[in-house]
């Protein structure tokens, strides 16, 4: 009878240690994916936290996060409900650079992701803090916790964030902690690199949050959102904003950098205190003053926590000098005169694990069933944890069901890219998502995610069949008039005063539409004013989303053709499996160099392999020999 | 199933020779050539059955390049069992070379090396146990190919090539910064520059490929004055030359009465040699102006050869010597070889003072033929080592002419890009082709060096 007053006596099927994106996706996805799943984090309180900027999407970003909602994930729907303002990002630049991106309600965000799982199947929570995995035989078998409770599960998927062994700084001083506020998480570490995984350390830091009410916005530059916002989600359960919160901006002046350069002394990251790798693409204000000297101000964005409280962040301030120097240099900041801090900025490093170490499941070489997510393998940004989560969760999931894994490829979703350049060539900094990573940024475009993933995640059970349709309706309506633009003919006489008026050149006889629409300077408006384009329009009742699409495939049928072509040469490769065990060291006739990194990343395929930094072309071509084509 | 590309490549040893054999390999190999190929029968090639021989020429339209035999191989029936094409060609440098380059530009790749039979064992036509052969081949081969390259690419060329792939990585840094970082406080060069620039990389790009073009060295090849008397034996040097080398490329007479050009092609590589008369002092008024013409010949020459005859250096000594201290104070920077001919008729010791009083002395026969390809060989090394870099960067290898042919296509779409107002992401696409194409010849390139490089210029980060 005693089993019944146990607290855990079943056996979970995946266990997820730490509930921020990563965490939060992994639950969800193993859950929804009918797998008994136990989420355990330090606070309850504070699931999906934005531990940094109250934002999510950006340039790459927001089509992670468009991805991770065609696969049927969260972050979407939960970016939605939460935002304050929404912007597409790039709108001048070609198609695969647009990138939404919205401002969040912070509080709202993490109370709508634990409303969102609370309501999701086969999923339980638990609040305390896991100190050791239990393993045997190479294999994961459950969690231990601070209180020696031990739970039972078939996976574990660990993400741990900046929690493991967090050391936060402000100033000369510093203290444990995993954020602001809460405590760090010890044991993991020690019994992981026990275990045989190589760990190091990286650093991140975040700005002083302040009062709202003790600034003077009619000194800074207003930052609205777009005038016709869009959405994050495909699914139509949200809704595009109607009412939006706006940003502001601000800059620094040489004046706030000689008093920011007075506590340069103090700073811990130039007196060696901070030996770990920041990312230089998120610099602290005094990097970015020391490393850019010649610079006489720096941007600052200054924007709303949320719709009611009166929190602010103030993006481009990210400091781990002494509080004082903070509060000193920020109150010579134009509309800062009479700021008020609700808490200063600071910097964290924490332990991570070099991603080479993880299979493109994100499960370890060296553990069976267990799976590592987000900052835990070197990232940085909500989004790319959110993925990395999602993928883990997924394929913990499948693993425990004795299905076959989920991969993506690089040409298929950033999600691939980021996996593949994690596992493949580590990092050395915070890993932060760019779309020119991505070799095949064409074909990974905001607006196709749901062509490019949905089916994928329908045959997953985690998107909807109502979802299916949708894309299914949004492809087939796009197609279909993209055939119109390529079927129908124009008279000179009806498209060359449209023509003349964008400075194209004229034509002297009928031709398809298509080749005219495929004009630079020729846009969909231009082409609308053509009778039998409207009527089209009107006829098939086309909305918004199906006519920007049809534009993108037609006007960018060239590249997208192109890279599509380049990609197809890629997957040949991708198709050249390698085995597991594969000797490398018989393979005399190559560098020893390509050998140990061949051994040490182990690439499953040929293309894996080519994408090791020391492997030369002529490395790939004595492999491809061995594996005898 | 890995390449679908189609490679060529001379399959018969590099060289003059009787005839050679240029071998293509590939899904396309068979329409590639029937494009270029008209047959005496008149009949396609497309049309033809495997295993079977035709007679017809090269054309590139509307010049007729060679008559040639091509036979037919299709897959899986050939050495690497896709369709191979071979057209056993004339002999001559400057003819493998046409061929060669014509297919380059009509949709061919030079094939790597070993990479017809990596596509042989590929497909199944090698065994097995001969994988750790191929896999040496591949290796020593493509360190042996690395090894010219590097030892053609050092002097002006490597500079040159490493110069415009450096502009080029900061131009598209520039383009991708716009694009990663649009929301970031940098400023974006302005188009006109990038304009500027890529016009720039065109253009070298064009005198770098039009260096390589063998028909282009006929008419601009290597500039070498041969000074000397009318009985040193100039003619039987030049003769020398082309019995050494078989390749005579053509006669041009000379503008002037006293000038004759040969035009000789060794190792590849145009060499147009322009007699002169000799320099001696002299009061004749006619002479004057023979020397004064010798001297602008000099000036006109890359290189300069100094030729008498080591029979007459016991009277003349004086005069070669003060000659040949003329030409060095005139022109110091020009690389100058001194040439004893017709020591087959002096004895040892003769020969021993000679040296002694001229230390960089060459000794010839050009009748014997003795000295001919220690010349040939000097010649040649004043490219490879970059001595003659001061004027032009000569492209010498197929392989980077193949890659400068390419990277200029896409060059050139960049450019027609800027000019339509095309949007910086769908540019990156040409630019990284183009980038691509260098890294071919200077050494890989990845995304991390365009990360690397915005991340050091610019102050990136909120």
């Amino acid at each position: 009878m005693e089993h019944l007053y146990k607290m855990f006596n079943e056996v979970y099927d995946v266990i997820v240690v730490g509930a921020g994106h990563a965490g939060s996706e992994a639950a969800a996805a193993a859950a929804n994916m009918g797998s008994k799943t136990l989420l355990i984090t330090m606070n309850l309180q504070n699931i999906a936290q934005m531990s940094c900027n109250p934002a999510m999407g950006g340039i790459a970003k927001g089509q992670i996060v468009r991805e991770i909602d065609a696969l049927g994930g969260y972050s979407g729907i939960v970016s939605d409900t939460s935002a304050i303002q929404f912007k597409m990002l790039n709108k001048s630049k070609g198609p695969a650079m647009w990138s939404p991106r919205v401002q969040s309600d912070r509080m709202r965000f993490a109370e709508d992701w634990r409303l969102m799982l609370e309501n999701t199947p086969n999923l339980d929570f638990y609040q305390e803090m896991v100190s050791g995995l239990i393993i045997e035989n190479h294999k994961v078998v459950g969690v231990k916790t601070s209180l020696g409770i031990e739970v039972r599960g078939k996976s574990v998927v660990l993400t741990n964030g900046t929690f493991l062994n967090g050391l936060i700084h402000i100033g000369d001083k510093n203290f444990g902690g995993g954020r602001a506020g809460e405590r760090a998480a010890t044991g993991i570490t020690e019994e992981l690199v026990q275990l045989g995984f190589e760990s190091g350390r990286m650093k991140t830091g975040t700005p002083p949050r302040v009062d709202g009410r003790s600034l003077d916005y009619s000194k800074m530059i207003v930052q609205p959102g777009d005038e016709v916002p869009e959405k994050f989600s495909y699914s139509d359960i949200t809704k595009p904003l109607t009412v939006q919160r706006d940003c502001h901006m601000t800059h620094t002046s040489p004046l706030v950098h000689d008093l920011l350069r007075d506590g340069f002394e103090r700073s811990p990251m130039f007196n060696g205190r901070i030996q770990s790798t920041g990312p230089r693409y998120c610099p602290s204000i005094e990097d970015k003053i020391n490393r850019f000297a010649d610079k006489d101000r720096h941007q600052l964005f200054v924007e709303p926590e949320g719709w009611n409280t009166v929190e602010v962040y103030v993006n481009g301030f990210s400091t781990s000098l002494p509080e004082d120097v903070q509060f000193k240099a920020l109150r010579s900041v134009a509309g800062f005169e009479n700021v008020k801090f609700f808490r200063p900025g600071y910097a964290i490093e924490y332990d991570y694990f070099p991603p080479t170490q993880l299979k493109h499941t994100l499960e370890t070489k060296l553990v069976d069933g267990l799976y590592f997510a987000g900052q835990i393998n070197g990232t940085t940004g909500y989004e790319e944890a959110a993925s990395q989560g999602f993928m883990a969760g997924i394929n913990a999931a499948l693993k425990v069901q004795e299905r076959e894994e989920f991969i993506l490829k690089r040409s298929e979703a950033y999600i691939g890219v980021l996996i593949d350049d994690l596992i493949t060539k580590g990092t050395e900094e915070p890993y932060r998502m760019f779309t020119s990573r991505a070799e095949y940024r064409t074909l990974l475009r905001q607006d196709n995610a749901d062509f490019r993933l949905t089916p994928k995640g329908y045959e997953l059970g985690l998107a909807s069949e109502k979802r299916l349709r949708r894309m299914e309706e949004k492809h087939s309506k796009s197609e279909a008039f993209v055939d119109f633009f390529r079927e129908t003919s124009v008279s000179p006489e009806d498209i060359n005063p449209i023509l003349e008026s964008n400075d194209s050149a004229e034509v002297n006889q009928s031709g398809k539409l298509f080749k005219i629409f495929s004009r630079p300077n020729i846009s969909m408006d231009d082409v609308r004013k053509i009778e039998a384009v409207e009527n089209y329009i009107q006829d098939h009742n086309l909305d918004k989303e199906i006519i920007e699409q049809t534009e993108i495939q037609v006007k960018y049928s060239g590249y997208i053709d192109k890279e599509k072509n380049n990609a197809d040469k890629l997957n040949r490769l991708e198709n050249v499996k390698i085995p597991s065990n594969f000797d490398y060291s018989k393979l005399k006739s190559m560098s020893i160099e390509a050998r140990q990194k061949l051994e040490k990343i182990r690439p499953v395929t040929i293309s894996q392999a080519s994408r090791i930094s020391g492997v030369s072309p002529s490395d790939v071509s004595v492999l491809l020999v061995h594996m005898g084509r | 199933m890995l390449h679908n590309d189609t490679i060529i490549a001379l399959a018969t040893p590099s060289g003059s020779g009787a005839i050679a054999v240029i071998r293509l390999s590939g899904k396309e190999a068979i329409s590639i050539a029937s494009s270029k190929f008209k047959s005496i029968s008149g009949k396609s090639l497309a049309k033809q059955k495997t295993h079977t021989v035709h007679l017809g020429h090269i054309i590139d339209d509307p010049r007729v390049i060679d008559e040639v035999l091509v036979t037919v191989f299709k897959n899986p029936n050939s050495y690497t069992g896709e369709d191979v094409i071979e057209i056993s060609c004339h002999g001559s440098l400057y003819i493998q070379q046409e061929i060669i380059q014509l297919f380059l530009r009509n949709g061919c790749r030079m094939a790597n090396a070993g990479e017809f039979t990596l596509r042989a064992f590929l497909n199944g036509k090698l065994d097995l146990s001969q994988a750790e052969a191929v896999a040496d081949l591949i290796a020593s081969d493509s360190e042996a190919s690395h090894q010219i390259a590097i030892q053609q690419m050092r002097g002006g060329f490597s500079n040159e090539i490493k110069h415009l792939r450096d502009e080029l990585l900061n131009f598209a840094s520039l383009i991708e910064l716009e694009l990663d970082f649009a929301e970031e406080d940098v400023e974006f060069a302005n188009r006109d520059e990038f304009y500027k620039l890529i016009t720039r990389i065109i253009n070298v790009l064009k005198r770098l490929i039009d260096s390589f073009a063998v028909g282009n060295v006929i008419k601009n090849g290597i500039p070498v004055a041969i000074v000397g008397e009318p009985n040193v034996g100039k003619s039987t040097l030049l003769n020398a030359l082309l019995n050494e080398e078989r390749a005579i490329v053509s006669e041009i007479a000379g503008t002037t009465r006293d000038t004759i050009e040969d035009e000789i092609s060794i190792g590849g590589i145009g060499f147009r040699f322009i007699d002169t008369a000799g320099i001696r002092e002299t009061e004749d008024i006619v002479e004057n102006i023979g020397i004064k013409k010798t001297f602008e010949k000099i000036e006109q020459a890359q290189v300069v050869i100094y030729l008498f005859d080591s029979t007459k250096f016991k009277s003349l000594s004086k005069k070669f010597k003060v000659e040949l201290e003329k030409i060095k104070n005139k022109y110091p920077q020009k690389p100058l070889i001194v040439l004893a001919n017709k020591i087959d008729k002096i004895d040892d010791s003769q020969l021993a003072k000679m040296q002694e009083e001229i230390p960089e002395i060459k000794l010839l026969s050009a009748k014997s033929g003795f000295g001919v390809e220690q010349l040939t060989s000097t010649l040649l090394n004043l490219i490879n080592t970059g001595a003659l870099r001061n004027n032009e960067t000569i492209v010498t290898n197929t392989r980077h002419y193949d890659a400068l042919l390419k990277a200029f296509e896409e060059v050139q779409k960049v450019k027609y890009g800027l000019d339509s107002g095309l949007s910086g992401d769908l540019l990156a696409i040409d630019i990284r082709q183009a980038l691509y194409h260098f890294g071919e010849i200077t050494g890989e390139i990845t995304n991390d060096d365009l990360l690397g490089n915005i991340f050091a210029n610019f102050c990136i980060g909120k």
